[in-house]
């Protein structure tokens, strides 16, 4: 009995790059994510109410940071403990281009862009150092980014940008004002994702996860490593750089602390983890698990004080149990639900 | 000449692995290279497929010289190599691991033509059924011919086989001989390093011999086999002399 | 400025890269010898400043002695630590270990939160200070940077006069090799993430004598202790003491030419530059 087909191509497509790209709609795995992550998004706009909207935005945020994260990490095998650093940037970029008076989508615009130009120019130099050479250098980046902004004049040095409620009068007032974020914030992480499946099913896709097994080996057969790895990094910084934007219009105010913390950096490391690295699904339920969890233990009066030792501990299970993660361990236990699995 | 090595000399701090080695090699020649254990093979291999730069010389490949450059562009340009000691990609599928050799090879396919390249490939080379498995789960004897799938479907001009009959049983032997003679066959020129003589006389239309970095000799199998110097080079390796003695 | 100021800032620094000169061996050593970031290495410090002040101020010990107690505690945990989270994954990606000692990290962090809250602590403990004309320094400092010294010494006569100490240096260098000569290589990884551990409880208890601090505070001196290890080339016990040293002064003098809070923003360019230039560090590091 053959098995089920669990390579990227599956079906007789017609030829072409457009048609194969198009081709990657058939997947019913992505159709699945893609409705359940747009049906939360959707359920507090149809319920209209703002708590719930408030909820599921931190965990939408969560889901594309840390599918984007997974680009990287997942596919490529990078490990990066400071990935806020795109957060911050864009998100200090867009707020400094706010307070100027330019428009929301400018702004969300801009601090994509300069999170890819970052992206771009370190990773020609830190892509270079493998292993935990290259987790440290991403730290040293935060850190050094977060100082040096606690220092810049233009961007409020230490206590940041805030925001002048006249700002939000375009949109309608602080009320809409939240809930266009919202809905922009939902596109966004449905961008994320189709953006994840994307490049797993890609030839691109394929080249990164090469290097992720064995990169000498992938030089050998002819991928060119560092514009690859280079690529990857721009990839997984630009949807960061416009989350950061919409996520500081709406809290109103940046500061150094917020925008560069690197434990961020590390809750993102574990929802992907958490939810299996490498995988589209994981980093999505990853990241909606871990949020919950996080959610029910600080709310909760015997745990709240102990939300931290449980977070660790988890983790710890995981990395020393389940290293693949949720969605990696069901794949690889039942080959059959892949392509349901992405 | 499909490839050109010029005074090659490669020196690792101390160690001296390659002295001055030079060669021409035509194409559809499949050119053996023999040698004690530490002579330098793989470091001539690793030379030409540019994975390092020789310390002094330069190599041209097809009229270009490739000194200094890096593995992927000499792959580009037609030159697909395996291993002596295997290197699957692990956590992706057989099929997957010949579709990286097919999409970045030669002739940089798209992945659904890298996906019948590849399932042409695992049928020539009898790993048809295993093309949904994971390539880590494989044995030794299945994941050398990984190895060798990978490089064909790169559709080389130039492919270097690093004892990729090692560990292999004698029907298996006899089995991959022929397969090498038929991708030489398809137009490919091949570089073989070998320990097993009586393999290599069979397919090697001419051969260089490597001791200590240098070059001791070279010519056809029968001529570098009756070398007063090769065999004495080999009597330091017991094993090998047996193997030299039994095709001699 | 005046050369006084001057003089003491350098004499100062020197005095505290001692010591985080002690902090960054913790963690090049056990890098050194079984390629893992111990990421748990910042509240190893808390808890050693912690450590220091709970017997001082409830048992009335003498913070030097009490170093001792609390070294033994860093040798012990560190080697439970090692059993409970490292041994199973050290032979997986970095990924692993990585984050397995993030998660001691926010175990003990968590932990140290919920028991002391993240308030400050200062230990009301000093030594006077000594005048040499222009230049005060406190007493604190000195005996602090002494004792670094002196866990310095034992440390190289551990490694290089014992036999542990030389079945230690065996597994870094070649763990298949050592394990084949007989040598119990997952005790000696215990051990050596012991000593580690303890190196960094030990400078987080000198730094208390000095300094005061919250639960958090190990993180800083964490990030200090990467950029030392960096500079110093991981793996290099003594490059870590050097990367101390100029890391003090570093900090003594910068203060003298830019605002205070420009320091930090100089360290981690320092660092990244020296990750991309020279990453094994200024005196080499191992692999």
């Amino acid at each position: 009995m053959k098995d089920q087909q669990q390579s990227s191509v599956a079906l007789p497509l017609p030829a072409g790059r457009a048609a194969h790209a198009l081709g990657v709609w058939r997947n019913p795995g992505l159709w699945l994510v893609l409705a359940v992550v747009g049906l939360a998004g959707a359920y507090p706009i149809i319920t209209n109410q703002a708590a719930i909207r408030e909820a599921i935005f931190t965990i939408l945020l969560s889901i594309a940071l840390a599918s984007s994260l997974n680009i990287l990490l997942g596919y490529t095998g990078y490990v990066s403990f400071g990935h806020v650093v795109f957060f911050g940037l864009g998100g200090y970029l867009g707020m400094y281009l706010l307070s100027s008076g330019v428009s929301l989508p400018v702004a969300v615009l801009a601090g994509g862009m300069i999170a890819g130009l970052l992206a771009f120019l370190l990773g020609s130099a830190i892509l270079r150092l493998r292993g935990a050479y290259f987790a440290l250098a991403t730290i040293g980046i935060n850190e050094a980014m977060r100082t040096f902004i606690s220092n810049f004049g233009p961007f409020g040095g230490p206590t940041g940008i805030s925001l002048n409620f006249a700002v939000y009068k375009p949109y309608g007032g602080a009320a809409q004002a939240l809930w266009l974020t919202y809905y922009s914030l939902l596109i966004l992480t449905l961008v994320a994702i189709v953006l994840s499946f994307q490049i797993k099913h890609s030839k691109f896709g394929l080249g990164l996860r090469a290097i992720r097994e064995d990169e000498d080996a992938a030089e050998v057969m002819g991928v060119v490593t560092p514009r690859a790895k280079t690529w990857a990094y721009v990839l997984s910084a630009i949807i960061p750089g416009m989350a950061g934007v919409l996520f500081f219009f709406k809290n109103g105010n940046i500061e150094p602390l917020d925008a560069f913390r690197l434990h961020f950096s590390i809750e993102l490391l574990v929802m992907v983890m958490l939810g299996g690295q490498g995988t589209v699904l994981g980093p999505v339920l990853g990241a909606a698990g871990y949020q919950q969890l996080r959610g029910f233990l600080l709310t909760n009066p015997t745990f709240k004080d102990y939300q931290l030792v449980l977070a660790g501990a988890l983790l710890l299970l995981i990395v020393l149990f389940i290293p693949a993660g949720a969605i990696g361990w069901l794949r690889s236990r039942f080959p059959r639900l892949r392509r349901v699995l992405p | 000449m499909l490839l050109h090595v010029h005074n090659v000399s490669k020196s690792f701090g101390g160690l001296q692995a390659l002295n001055d080695v030079s060669f021409e090699l035509p194409e559809g020649q499949i050119l053996g290279l023999i040698g004690p254990n530490g002579a330098g093979k793989t470091t001539l291999f690793n030379v030409i497929n540019c994975v390092y730069p020789p310390t002094t010389g330069r190599v041209t490949f097809r009229g270009a010289d490739v000194t200094g450059k890096k593995p992927y562009d000499v792959s580009r340009m037609g030159m697909a190599r395996t291993h002596q000691i295997v290197r699957p990609l692990s956590e992706l599928t057989v099929r997957e691991n010949v579709m990286v050799g097919a999409c970045y090879g030669g002739n940089g396919h798209r992945l659904r033509e890298a996906a019948r390249i590849a399932d042409e490939v695992l049928a020539f080379i009898g790993l048809g059924e295993r093309a949904d498995q994971l390539a880590g789960s494989l044995n030794v004897a299945q994941k050398k011919r990984l190895e060798l799938a990978r490089a064909l479907a790169a559709r080389p001009q130039l492919l270097l086989l690093d004892e990729v009959l090692a560990g292999l049983n004698p029907s298996e032997v006899g089995a991959m001989v022929e397969t090498i003679r038929h991708i030489r066959d398809t137009g490919v020129t091949i570089i073989m390093i070998e320990h097993l003589m009586h393999a290599l006389m069979k397919l090697a239309d001419y051969v260089l011999v490597l001791e200590f970095g240098q070059l001791i000799a070279s010519g056809t199998p029968e001529e570098v086999t009756s070398n007063p110097a090769v065999i004495e080079a080999y009597l330091g390796d017991p094993k090998l002399a047996e193997g030299l003695m039994d095709s001699a | 400025m005046n050369p006084g100021f001057l003089l003491a800032y350098l004499i100062d620094g020197l005095l505290i890269g001692f010591v985080y000169g002690i902090a960054a061996m913790g963690l090049t050593l056990i890098w050194g010898v079984m390629n893992v970031i111990n990421l748990a290495h910042g509240p190893m410090i808390a808890l050693g400043m912690f450590g220091v002040y709970l017997l001082y101020v409830n048992a009335s010990i003498n913070p030097y002695l009490a170093l001792l107690i609390v070294g033994a505690i860093g040798l012990g945990g560190g080697f439970m630590i090692y059993w409970i989270a490292i041994h199973r994954v050290i032979n997986a990606p970095h990924l692993s270990t990585l984050l397995a000692t993030f998660a001691v990290n926010m175990i003990i962090v968590g932990l140290g939160t919920a028991i002391f809250s993240t308030s400050p602590y200062t230990m009301d403990f000093s030594l006077g200070s000594l005048r040499f004309g222009m230049v005060t320094i406190q007493g604190t400092r000195i005996v602090a940077a002494l004792a670094a010294m002196l866990v310095t010494g034992g440390l190289y006569l551990f490694l290089y006069r014992t036999a542990t100490g030389k079945y230690v240096r065996a597994v870094a260098n070649n763990r298949a090799a050592a394990e084949l000569m007989g040598i119990p290589s997952a005790r000696i990884l215990a051990l050596s993430f012991g000593l580690g551990t303890l190196l960094a409880m030990v400078s987080g208890g000198l730094i208390a004598t000095f300094f005061p601090f919250t639960i958090l505070s190990g993180g800083t001196y964490e990030l200090k202790s990467f950029v030392i290890g960096v500079l110093g080339g991981l793996g290099n016990p003594l490059g870590a003491l050097a990367g101390g040293l100029i890391l003090g002064l570093f900090e003594g003098i910068i203060p003298a030419l830019v605002p205070n809070t420009w320091v930090p923003v100089f360290e981690f360019l320092l660092f990244v530059l020296i990750l991309l230039v020279r990453p094994t560090g200024l005196f080499g590091a191992k692999r």
